[in-house]
């Protein structure tokens, strides 16, 4: 029966065009519909038989993918924690967006093709959050990279979306170059790919011997050679695979497809490019936090990156235009606080982080997807204002994501054990404090990514708010007959968002004992390497003094739940991220609530930093002035004056012009070079079966 | 079970009876009055040239019925040797006639038999003139082809290795398009070129591999493979045996840098020509290295297997960069073949069982992948005449059908998880990952890079507005085609999602290979010591 889970929004994404042809698009949209909606019942169902209730955690193989020499995978279902919520998020956000999209795409036309597209990336993702093995893993990472690669470049007529299109795949790409060399890397050291194999073996500090090799070595010492260095096999391994998830959770420097991927259609960009593909990385670190663990330099990574990309994208949100590219980097920002949790080891902040953000960011998204509708399909939060009056409901529902994302809540007041305010207030607030934990115990870069947090959540509430006040209050700025008929918004795009709205306000409280307060180690229940492991591990390693050990037992959610307290951070730390929000709040509030939004202001127009940041810090220039042309002159050049000006100059063309010039009459007949071969092959054979011949009677 | 246990030549079978239909297009001809100028009625040729189609589409199926009936029936895929063997005595001297299979070999039969059919198919409306000459080239071009994959003799392995080509080079020379091109000062059609360029660096293979085989005969006083893979040469002979074999086979890859061949080729032959050339007639060189460098001169294997790394790196590389800069849709997928061949090479020469495996499993998938993509360009070619990439654009709003078919090609192109394009690529790289992290490092980059000429591609013909308009009334796939690229579909989706029933064909050949190899070099190891 589980597999279902998985399979039924294939069988969407199969019959969606076949019916749409037979019954009408209609149909087809109902079916795709129906179908993830019994996927996302069963998600739930299965969620509380395996996280919440009776700790069924299971894993039912089907049958053999890839079999070769020691290694074994298998198409399966894994059913632990960590991919029961990922198939809840999966599911939901995945049925909401299908029910959204048929009010969304009724005026666009060949709806079939977009809820096939868009149950094929459910089904994908699926199968990467189920999957018991690095492979299938892979199929599914490499999948939900197909159908983002469909849907960005839905509207396949537009070049701006075909470019978008290629760049998303091409750059994903480049991150499944480091997770392909993960995974062999995984291959090599341990024989397999299999999860259970892989992390009982560094749970067990078991001898492995890699390929090839006489005698193994405990795999938490052993080190290897990668590309001509002795390394750590571990951490070789996780900095890889962070490689992949880099590309695929839009982190800095491989970050730049994400916003450009906003040309898909505005349901998908909510449902893959912020609820859930996105976030597939954060699930790869946390489904490897064993890894991690036992790879300190690799997880350093982890933190430094994400806290890079969390400042550094919020940074290039304060001044976007385009409504949906803000969200996109506020996405983007986002990701980053979940990968500062990752690397700092609290991975059950990272997931929780990752569930609310499924709330509020879709909420956003959707929201603006009816903004855009609204406004006759206008993008440019410039020239809107005053949509408050046109789209009253919208609007609440928009400031509720706001409240969400930027983190409004009451630091310091507990009820029921949990701490109350906004989803993204609890979840975010987890991870600063994890941070801020982390760097408590001297970890340099945990001083960073807390700095930057902080830094960060300043620039989200600034951006948010921006969005809200030039979209929504003050005048309006839209043209006449946008004003007076703003486009009507069908029921079904608003319905959708009521469930996100209420998940966006209270699933942090609602949830924060089950992911990182005092039900924590029962909920993950070993998905997660965590605290009753890590804590007897740290007590057998104390007395020799490990200090990487100690250090690394700090995550904040691990201490919470065994009780203790040594690590409960001061008043100011808790009062940080608030006043971090409220600081970004007001300066939105001073500069666009009061007299005309669009004047010039600190960060003007022409100015060196107004520029940095309106270009986003110049990333596409420098990689098409670095990596694209010169690949496209490179390959012309090996083209051009390497096959034929080199290649065939010496080789071929060369020989057959002293060929030819003794010989012309050959070249001249069509197909004399025929017979010349026939005959030179001829005479070859003759010569030796002569030699045959000639022996074989000599020797009877 | 062999040959004996049978009571019957299954192999021989099915390896002339293309001969035989060939014969038959030949005799229905026979019947027919020309006039004095030797030119038939348009209704008498047109019959005529009917019964060529026919009797070659039913033979090659028939081929392909038997084919399939043999490896079910009676191959037995546990065995790791040389299965349904043959032999009758011929030259006398230890050369004889000596058919037989293994795991290496039988699906390559299949592959043949599969795809032969196909290429008939491909060719039913597109070739119009001298269609019985057509077919007779194609049907004596299955034979030789399944006779390089069953010989178990040197020689006759030669003999069909050589043979194959001259059909090859008549389908090219006689079919191929239209174009001229200036070459060692002539004027001459392109497709003269292409096959000329092609001889000259087949040419140079042959007559060393002829030289080699001359000198194996002499030491070993046999051709006999088996016997020959059980021959420990002298280390330094091995070394220039290697060579020789290498020479040959590196063209018939082909590995960079004598690759220059394949592109024109590509691009003069008809469709059919494509996809024979691309499905099956690379295969042979990879074959070749698994049938003869590896097993019969392991120590110069050893030696060498950092060149073929080398050679291997370059072609993925460079001719992936190359295959971004072209501006003809044939020749795109022309140097991407050149380019997943050279996965194959590398893959063999770490000796691995995933190496190996992989290289096997990537050539098979190739076969289907690289042959519909070249089905693919000849559906655009039949229809607009040019293979042009700037000629097209916004197709899909014309032909959805074909669209989604292109787009499956592409991404099993891409190496996509989930098509048979995969498990190769997968297993080959994290064979070199084993053998030695910079190769693997080096020759991964060509996800990316394949990623971006095949999307490119897709894009560029596919994708944007229709706005050229002698493409405006193009017609999508009719139902032979749909069928062609259906069945090729399905047979890699098939083996994408599970690729057992081929890899654990391979396996027990693979691991015997890799044994005996390991062996030897051990063995050598030892008595150099």
């Amino acid at each position: 029966m589980e597999p279902l889970v998985v399979l039924l929004p294939l069988f969407g994404a199969l019959l969606a065009m076949p019916v749409g042809r037979m019954w009408g698009a209609r149909a087809s949209e109902i079916i795709t519909t129906v179908l993830v909606g019994l996927a996302m019942i069963y998600a739930w169902v299965l969620f509380f038989d395996v996280a919440m209730g009776a700790q069924h955690a299971r894993t039912i193989p089907l049958f053999t993918w890839i079999a070769s020499g020691e290694m074994s995978a298998s198409w399966s279902v894994r059913l632990d924690t960590l991919s029961a919520v990922m198939l809840v998020v999966v599911n939901s956000v995945s049925f909401l967006v299908h029910w959204y999209s048929m009010g969304y795409m009724k005026e666009y036309g060949e709806t079939p093709r977009f809820f096939a597209y868009l149950s094929l990336f459910t089904f994908a993702m699926l199968c990467l959050v189920t999957s018991d093995n690095f492979l299938q893993l892979f199929f599914g990472w490499e999948g939900v990279g197909l159908a983002s690669y469909l849907l960005i470049g839905f509207w396949f007529k537009k070049k701006s979306a075909n470019d978008a299109a290629i760049k998303a795949f091409v750059v994903n790409r480049v991150g499944d170059f480091g997770f392909a060399l993960g995974i062999f890397a995984i291959l090599y050291v341990f024989g397999t790919v299999n999860f259970n194999d892989v992390f009982s073996a560094i749970a067990e500090n078991a001898v492995v011997t890699p390929f090839g090799w006489d005698a193994g070595a405990p795999v938490k010492e052993l080190s290897i050679t990668f590309l001509g260095h002795q390394v750590h096999a571990l951490t070789v391994i996780g900095c890889l695979l962070f490689v992949g998830a880099m590309g695929k959770s839009a982190q800095f420097l491989l970050h730049t497809w994400l916003p450009d991927a906003m040309e898909g259609p505005t349901p998908v960009s909510a449902l893959i490019h912020a609820a859930t593909m996105v976030t597939a990385g954060v699930f790869l670190v946390c489904r490897c936090s064993i890894i991690y663990e036992n790879a300190p330099t690799a997880a350093a990574l982890v933190t430094l990156v994400g806290a890079i990309t969390a400042f550094f994208a919020a940074s290039v949100g304060l001044l976007q235009d385009d409504i949906k590219k803000i969200v996109a980097y506020s996405t983007c920002s986002q990701l980053g606080y979940m990968f500062i949790a990752a690397g700092v080891g609290a991975y059950g902040a990272a997931m929780f982080h990752l569930f609310t953000h499924a709330f509020f960011k879709a909420l956003l998204f959707l929201g603006s997807g009816a903004v855009i509708i609204g406004m006759h399909h206008e993008q440019d939060i410039k020239k809107m204002g005053g949509v408050k009056d046109l789209m009253p409901f919208t609007h609440l529902l928009m400031v509720i994501g706001t409240i969400s994302i930027t983190g409004v809540g009451v630091p310091g007041l507990l009820l029921f054990g949990a701490p109350f305010g906004a989803s993204g207030f609890v979840s975010k607030d987890m991870i600063i404090e994890s941070a801020f934990a982390a760097a408590g115990v001297g970890r340099a870069v945990a001083w960073f990514a807390y700095g930057s947090a902080i830094v960060a959540a300043v620039f989200t509430a600034f951006y948010s708010w921006r969005l809200i006040f030039l979209t929504f209050w003050g005048k309006s700025r839209a043209p006449e007959h946008v004003r007076k008929h703003p486009h009507h918004v069908p029921d079904s795009m608003m319905w959708p968002l009521v469930p996100l709205a209420i998940g966006a306000l209270a699933a942090g409280m609602v949830f924060y004992n089950q992911f990182v307060g005092a039900n924590a180690a029962h909920f993950w229940n070993g998905a997660l390497y965590n605290a009753p492991a890590h804590a007897e591990e740290v007590v057998a390693a104390a007395p020799d003094g490990n200090a990487a050990a100690t250090e690394h037992a700090a995550p904040i959610e691990h201490a919470a739940a065994a009780g203790e307290h040594e690590h409960e951070p001061s008043l100011i730390v808790k009062w940080a991220p608030f006043l971090a929000m409220l600081i970004g709040f007001l300066a939105a509030a001073l500069h666009y609530l009061r007299g005309d939004p669009l004047r010039r202001g600190a960060l003007a127009p022409g100015g060196m930093i107004y520029a940095f940041l309106k270009n986003k810090w110049y990333f596409d220039e420098i990689y098409d002035f670095l990596l694209v042309k010169p690949a496209l002159a490179f390959g012309r050049f090996l083209w051009v004056d390497g096959d034929q000006k080199t290649i065939d100059a010496v080789g071929p063309d060369g020989l057959a012009a002293t060929v030819a010039a003794g010989a012309r009459k050959i070249v001249k007949a069509q197909t004399g070079y025929i017979y010349h071969y026939a005959f030179a092959m001829l005479v070859g054979i003759a010569i030796f079966i002569t030699y045959v011949l000639v022996r074989s009677g000599g020797a009877q | 079970m062999t040959a004996a246990a049978t009571g019957f030549s299954w192999l021989s079978a099915i390896t002339f009876l293309p001969l035989l239909g060939a014969l038959l297009i030949g005799l229905a001809r026979l019947g027919a009055n020309p006039d004095e100028n030797g030119v038939l009625e348009p209704k008498e040729q047109q019959r005529i040239d009917n019964t060529a189609r026919q009797v070659a589409l039913l033979f090659t199926l028939l081929v392909f019925g038997v084919s399939v009936w043999i490896f079910f029936a009676l191959y037995d895929p546990a065995q790791p040797g040389f299965q349904l063997i043959e032999q009758i005595e011929w030259l006398g001297g230890g050369v004889s006639y000596k058919m037989g299979v293994d795991g290496i070999s039988i699906l390559f039969v299949l592959l043949t038999t599969f795809v032969m059919p196909i290429c008939i198919l491909a060719s039913w409306k597109s070739i119009n003139k001298r269609v019985g000459d057509y077919m007779i080239a194609f049907l004596v071009m299955e034979t030789l082809i399944l006779g390089v994959f069953c010989a178990l003799d040197l020689f006759l392995f030669y003999f069909f290795f050589e043979g194959s080509l001259i059909p090859m080079f008549l389908i090219i020379g006689v079919w191929g398009s239209a174009g001229t091109k200036e070459f060692a000062g002539f004027t001459m059609p392109s497709r003269v070129y292409a096959a000329v360029k092609f001889f000259l660096y087949t040419l140079l293979g042959s007559v060393l591999l002829l030289v080699a085989m001359a000198w194996i005969y002499f030491k070993a006083g046999t051709t006999d493979i088996p016997t020959l893979q059980q021959f420990a040469f002298p280390a330094h002979a091995q070394t220039w045996l290697w060579l020789a074999f290498f020479a040959s086979f590196a063209v018939k890859v082909p590995m960079w840098p004598v690759h220059t061949w394949l592109p024109d080729a590509h691009v003069q032959a008809p469709t059919a020509g494509s996809v024979v050339l691309a499905s099956i007639l690379l295969k042979m060189g990879g074959y070749g290295f698994l049938r003869f460098s590896l097993p019969m001169f392991p120590i110069a294997s050893a030696e060498f297997a950092p060149l073929i790394f080398a050679l291997s790196i370059m072609a993925i590389i460079y001719t992936s960069l190359v295959a971004l800069a072209q501006e003809d849709m044939k020749k795109l997928i022309a140097y991407s073949s050149v380019a997943h061949m050279g996965l194959v090479t590398m893959g063999i020469f770490t000796a691995t069982p995933q190496g190996v495996e992989g290289a096997l499993f990537q050539m098979l998938s190739h076969g289907f992948i690289s042959g519909a993509l070249f089905l693919c360009v000849g559906v655009l070619y039949d229809r607009m005449h040019t293979r042009e990439i700037a000629a097209f654009g916004g197709l899909v709003h014309r032909m959805p059908f074909y669209a989604f078919l292109f787009l499956f090609f592409t991404m099993g192109n891409v190496g996509l998880p989930g098509v048979s394009g995969f498990v190769g690529e997968f297993l080959t790289l994290a064979g070199a990952f084993k053998y030695n992290t910079w190769i693997a490092f080096f020759a991964t980059t060509g996800v990316i890079l394949s990623a971006a000429y095949a999307l490119r591609l897709y894009r560029k013909v596919m994708y944007g507005e229709l706005t050229k308009t002698n493409l405006m009334a193009i017609p999508d796939v009719d139902q032979r085609e749909l069928v062609m690229l259906g069945v090729l579909m399905a047979f890699a989706l098939y083996l994408g999602v599970n690729p057992s029933p081929a890899l654990s064909v391979f396996a027990p050949a693979s691991d015997h290979l890799i044994q005996n190899y390991n062996a030897a070099l051990t063995a050598f190891a030892g008595g150099a010591q």
